[in-house]
């Protein structure tokens, strides 16, 4: 794909609002916060973001007033917590931007989408021989499910490979693509690199062989606007945590069509028709994939982490978080001892670099030291660092209430890392 | 700068991160173990040589990691020499006390090791100060099991 058609992809999203930081802020009670006496910097996005007041009080409001379980009660409170779940599940559709509301699945997480996506379409479709493409750069939640299923059903996972830029190789993948690719699993943004993926191209190249896309948006979901609709992928996965909203939900979106003829992932109430011991029917979609009581208060959060961000606009907090990657950027060429990962054109929200004679880990304890929170390690992402041959990088990601000030907090940490080292 | 980061990053420490002791394949080695740390990838391999009364005669490792793990093996690998089986362990009960902040006990002669008692103040540091610990002692024990923290 041209670049000229990469960058119009991506400058869709980006548009003039101005974010009023310190508003945004104010918003999010963790960040006045101490740590070890110092101003928490909390540029951990990636791993989890913060919370909003509004997300926080949905929570709370939600079991003060309207908590039953849902879609079974003939009283009114089972009727308020089904219409507030439902409500979400509308909200959802719209944040992704999907065609119809039954082909949003509540689920834990991003994790538990890509897991049910592979025990539910791969074990259904998946003959010895297939091919299951996965690229270099996805997160392990993107890769074993499918090592899983391929084990299972005799397929083969094929990797994708990545430049030294974090890029996918897309002639490469043009290769790869065959009459037995089946299932192509690629991830949106990069957890370890945070590249932006062309989900469009890859999808409609997939969609040539007759193969299925299945998307890793976990941390697409707090920086890009997302629009299933435009990118044609026929299923995404995203966590409510990493984008403003609470734990242990997330959903799954995937194609009416598809979903409609996959089998159930899990067995239980809320997903059957009938019961009998001599057989049961299920449930029509989404309902057939949401076995047992669903988590309900955490889907109306989400429903509030999605408002937020439209509230805040996803635009502006894309431009903003952008003007954070380039002054980081900016920096850090100016440093010769750091190393930066992840040097693709198109990035969102990650910036992970090695620092020379001082391993990420000890970056780590020292920047947390002085309030500033970072994720070091392999970030979930093994076969990112066999790609460049090194064991852990230090990672700041970002979230829409942090800071230039924030970032320059860092580097005065990172100075004193040098100073301790002598380096 | 925090007295604890000094504490715990003392020059000792960085220059046996830079220069770990016995750092190397221990050609007359007798048993060995792997140990990993799943969650920053830290990883050594030790090899000893263990004689017929369980003495510890020689001992060398490899590996990559943060300068705690690695000044840590580095240090461990000089202080074993000549200890039998026994006193080793002993001595890592010793050691593992104080970066556990275990120390309601007076506090025990941990010679060279004294350097590392910083990582006490570092909770989520201490698995990187005892992996080399748990890895020497299962090539010692002739655990074929890789030792992992997780």
């Amino acid at each position: 794909m041209s670049e000229t058609a990469r960058k119009e992809n991506f400058n869709q999203y980006a548009g003039n609002g101005i974010l009023d930081v310190d508003a945004i802020r104010a918003q999010f009670p963790i960040l006045q916060e101490k740590v070890h006496g110092n101003d928490l910097v909390y540029l951990d996005n990636g791993a989890s973001s913060q919370k909003p007041l509004a997300v926080t009080e949905a929570l709370s409001r939600y079991y003060a007033s309207q908590h039953a379980n849902v879609h079974r009660g003939v009283h009114e409170l089972s009727d308020r917590a089904t219409e507030a779940y439902e409500n979400a599940r509308k909200i959802a559709q719209k944040f992704v931007n999907a065609r119809h509301a039954e082909e949003i699945i509540f689920v834990r997480g991003t994790t538990e989408g890509l897991n049910l996506v592979a025990e539910s379409y791969g074990r259904d479709k998946l003959q010895p021989g297939d091919e299951i493409l996965v690229s270099e750069m996805e997160h392990h939640s993107n890769i074993v499910p499918w090592q899983l299923i391929a084990e299972r059903t005799g397929s083969v996972v094929k990797m994708i490979p990545m430049d030294d830029a974090g890029e996918i190789l897309f002639d490469e993948y043009q290769q790869l693509v065959s009459e037995k690719t089946r299932i192509v699993a690629v991830t949106y943004v990069a957890n370890s690199l945070g590249t932006v993926n062309p989900i469009r191209e890859m999808t409609s190249l997939a969609h040539e062989v007759g193969a299925v896309t299945v998307i890793d948006a976990a941390q697409a979901a707090p920086h890009v606007a997302l629009d299933v609709a435009r990118l044609d992928c026929d299923f995404l996965a995203l966590s409510g945590h990493k984008m403003y909203g609470p734990t242990g939900i997330g959903i799954l979106y995937g194609k009416r069509e598809l979903l409609s003829k996959m089998p159930p992932y899990q067995g239980g109430g809320e997903m059957i028709r009938q019961v009998t011991f001599e057989g049961s029917t299920y449930a029509d979609i989404p309902h057939r994939f949401e076995a047992g009581t669903p988590n309900i208060a955490d889907a109306v959060g989400f429903g509030a982490a999605c408002e937020f961000m439209w509230e805040t606009g996803i635009d502006t907090i894309a431009r903003h978080e952008q003007s954070l990657l380039d002054y980081i950027h900016e920096r850090a060429n100016q440093m010769d001892d750091v190393r930066m990962y992840g040097t693709a054109k198109l990035k969102a929200g990650v910036f992970a670099f090695t620092l020379n004679g001082i391993h990420a880990h000890d970056i780590g304890t020292i920047l947390d030291r002085q309030g500033v929170a970072i994720r070091v390690g392999h970030h979930c992402a093994m076969p990112v660092m066999r790609h460049f041959n090194i064991a852990a990088t230090a990672r700041a990601s970002f979230a829409v209430y942090n800071t230039h000030a924030e970032i320059d907090r860092m580097f005065d940490a990172l100075d004193d890392a040098r100073e301790l080292f002598g380096v | 700068m925090m007295d604890d980061l000094k504490a715990l990053y003392q020059e000792v420490i960085i220059d046996h991160s830079r220069n770990p002791r016995n750092f190397g394949q221990l050609e007359s080695a007798n048993c060995h173990a792997e140990g990993v740390n799943p969650l920053c990838g830290d990883e050594l391999t030790l090899q000893c040589l263990v004689d017929d009364d369980e003495v510890i005669k020689d001992v060398r490792f490899v590996g990559q990691g943060c300068a705690i793990s690695l000044a840590s093996a580095s240090i461990m690998t000089e202080m074993l020499k000549n200890l039998s089986k026994a006193e080793a362990e002993a001595l890592f009960e010793k050691f593992r006390s104080r970066v556990t902040g275990l120390t309601h006990t007076e506090p025990a002669d941990i010679g060279k090791l004294e350097v590392l008692s910083g990582v006490r103040e570092f909770p989520t540091r201490v698995k990187c100060a005892t992996l080399p610990w748990h890895t020497a002692l299962a090539a010692i024990n002739g655990s074929d099991e890789k030792v992992t923290t997780e």
